[in-house]
């Protein structure tokens, strides 16, 4: 297997230098999401602002793709609408799960574009998708808390 | 050459056909995973695939030659057990589907009751703690443990005060499938036996690489894996004092662990196969026979003698690369074959990949000990072990493969 294929530069970078890691307020989701395998973990919280998703912060801690997917995942997601953030994260899931024959667009994934390498190695596309995944679950409880009005 | 090191290293090597394997990208395999699980020698997968191929029948029912041949070769592998444990009668072998079950069965029997005490370590494997969690919430009884000193061994300065006639079960591992040590279990025990609790041990890291005497011991229980001491997944054993696992009630029911069954109620029958409903594991049975009779022809002194020879080798090459910090115990001396450490700026996984890269496969994670990686600040962790075809050529080549992954993620 292709070493640089899996560790690609933009992975290394953001994996050094994450973007918009921290907890924040306000929110109106708080998830913790771990992986019972490696023990990885994030903690991830998601602000909505009407139907934009307008924070998420989070505190990882795991391996250069599990920390670099948070990166890229909150630079994707942040100041876009909801459902537009929930389509990108099925396009990464698609993506994740395509055993490396899906060619991503990089017009939706942007960065994201970088770990279609990841998905050739299968122990480590959980690694990858963690923190997608609590993005997700993150976003539907608030979408529901603030929907209905509570 | 190292002292201690098994003679004929490389004959040895050539019993186990999958040291031969060549990985992707032309590497060689360098296997440094073996508390995971241990390679296998061409004789447990021979007497396995004869088994298969000749003998193969259910046991103890069949009333055909080839079910008595199949039953025999059962059996002998309950002999073959007893004599690797020095246990007192082959009756007190029981076969189960790992030391997990081992452990569960155990758990689950032994009589509990609020206001007793179970006591377990922090460095316990997760299946030596799940099933007690779960035995005292089932029960009332409460759980306690023993907490773990800063070098990685058990910090037994409240043994008076967790030791007391409350005290029902004392279970522990012999060796940590972590930090590597080796805990005084036999010390341990005396003081269990004094205020009247039974001893449950762990054995699944110290068989593969110990003389075991549960007498010696002074064991009550002990359960151990058949993967890890060179014989086939699918198979594990609980060793228990006969006069213990008389009082115990059946784990499981099915067949062949009655003696009779009526509608409306069942007798059951003597041990071991009280224990054992259902067809068990043959074959695997006939390779953990092959296989505990293997390590016991190459000598567990000599094994134990090897391992302790390569991990003084290994801990100090891991010395040598800075950033590099042990978890456990530094002396080899009382240290098992399975050292976990952190490489600094680089997590465990990256680490793992890195060096599987190179055709050397190591385990990265918490290593189903959450809590002792906690006791440590310590998320996850990078594990080499070694076992009794580890050479110090390999161990080089990890060194060399961790200089090479700090340069790959230019870190120190």
């Amino acid at each position: 297997m292709d070493l640089d294929s899996l560790y690609q530069e933009i992975i290394l970078d953001h994996y050094r230098n994450p973007h918009h890691a921290g907890l924040r307020e306000p929110y109106e989701a708080e998830v913790h999401h771990v992986n019972p395998t490696c023990g990885d973990e994030v903690t991830l919280r998601v602000h909505l602002d009407g139907s934009t998703v307008s924070d998420v912060s989070y505190a990882a801690e795991g391996c250069s793709i599990s920390q670099a997917a948070a990166s890229v995942m909150s630079d994707l997601v942040i100041g876009r609408p909801l459902e537009e953030a929930l389509a990108t994260h099925e396009e990464f899931l698609a993506l994740m799960q395509g055993k490396g024959q899906v060619e991503p667009d990089e017009e939706v994934l942007e960065d994201g574009i970088a770990f279609a390498g990841v998905a050739k190695f299968p122990a480590r596309v959980k690694c990858a998708l963690l923190s997608w995944m609590a993005f997700k679950d993150a976003a539907l409880q608030a979408n529901s808390t603030t929907t209905s009005g509570g | 050459m190292l002292p201690g090191l098994l003679t004929d290293l490389e004959v040895i090597r050539k019993d186990f056909p999958i040291l031969g394997r060549e990985l992707a990208g032309g590497h060689r395999l360098v296997y440094l995973d073996s508390a995971n699980t241990s390679q296998k020698p061409q004789v447990v997968i021979d007497a396995m695939v004869d088994h298969l191929e000749h003998h193969n029948a259910n046991i103890a029912r069949a009333m055909h030659q080839l079910g008595a041949e199949a039953t025999q070769a059962f059996e002998s592998a309950r002999d073959k057990v007893a004599a690797f444990l020095n246990a007192p009668s082959r009756d007190e072998v029981i076969f189960t589907k790992n030391a997990s079950e081992a452990l569960n069965l155990v758990a689950r029997t032994y009589p509990l009751g609020p206001g007793d005490r179970v006591v377990i370590t922090e460095m316990e494997h997760h299946s030596n703690i799940v099933p007690w969690q779960l035995a005292t919430e089932r029960t009332g009884a409460e759980l306690r443990w023993f907490g773990l000193s800063d070098d990685g061994r058990l910090d037994l300065s409240n043994i008076d005060e967790l030791l007391t006639p409350q005290t029902k079960v004392v279970a522990l591992t012999w060796v940590s499938n972590m930090l590597g040590t080796v805990n005084p279990v036999a010390e341990i025990a005396r003081r269990a036996h004094e205020v009247g609790a039974v001893v449950v041990l762990d054995a699944s890291q110290a068989a593969p690489q110990l003389p075991i005497d549960v007498q010696a011991v002074g064991a009550d229980f002990l359960a151990f894996t058949g993967h890890k001491v060179t014989g086939p997944t699918g198979i594990g054993v609980l060793w228990g004092r006969t006069e213990l696992l008389d009082q115990l009630p059946p784990f499981l029911g099915g067949g062949e662990m009655i003696a009779t069954v009526s509608m409306a109620k069942s007798t059951w029958a003597p041990i071991p196969h009280k224990f054992e409903a259902g067809t068990p594991p043959i074959v695997e049975a006939v390779g953990l026979g092959a296989a505990v009779d293997y390590i016991s022809h190459l000598g567990l002194d000599n094994i134990h003698a090897h391992e302790q020879a390569i991990t003084g080798y290994l801990l100090d090459g891991l010395a040598s690369v800075s950033g590099v910090k042990v978890l456990g115990p530094l002396d080899p001396a009382d240290r098992g074959g399975a050292v976990a450490f952190e490489l600094d700026g680089v997590h465990p996984h990256d680490v793992a990949q890195l060096l599987d890269s190179r055709g050397i496969a190591v385990r990265a994670g918490h290593h189903c000990a959450k809590p002792a990686h906690q006791r440590f600040g310590v998320q996850s962790s990078t594990r080499a072990s070694s076992y009794l075809y580890t050479t110090p050529g390999e161990i080089d080549a990890l060194i060399d493969g961790l200089e090479h992954t700090k340069n790959y993620f230019k870190v120190g």
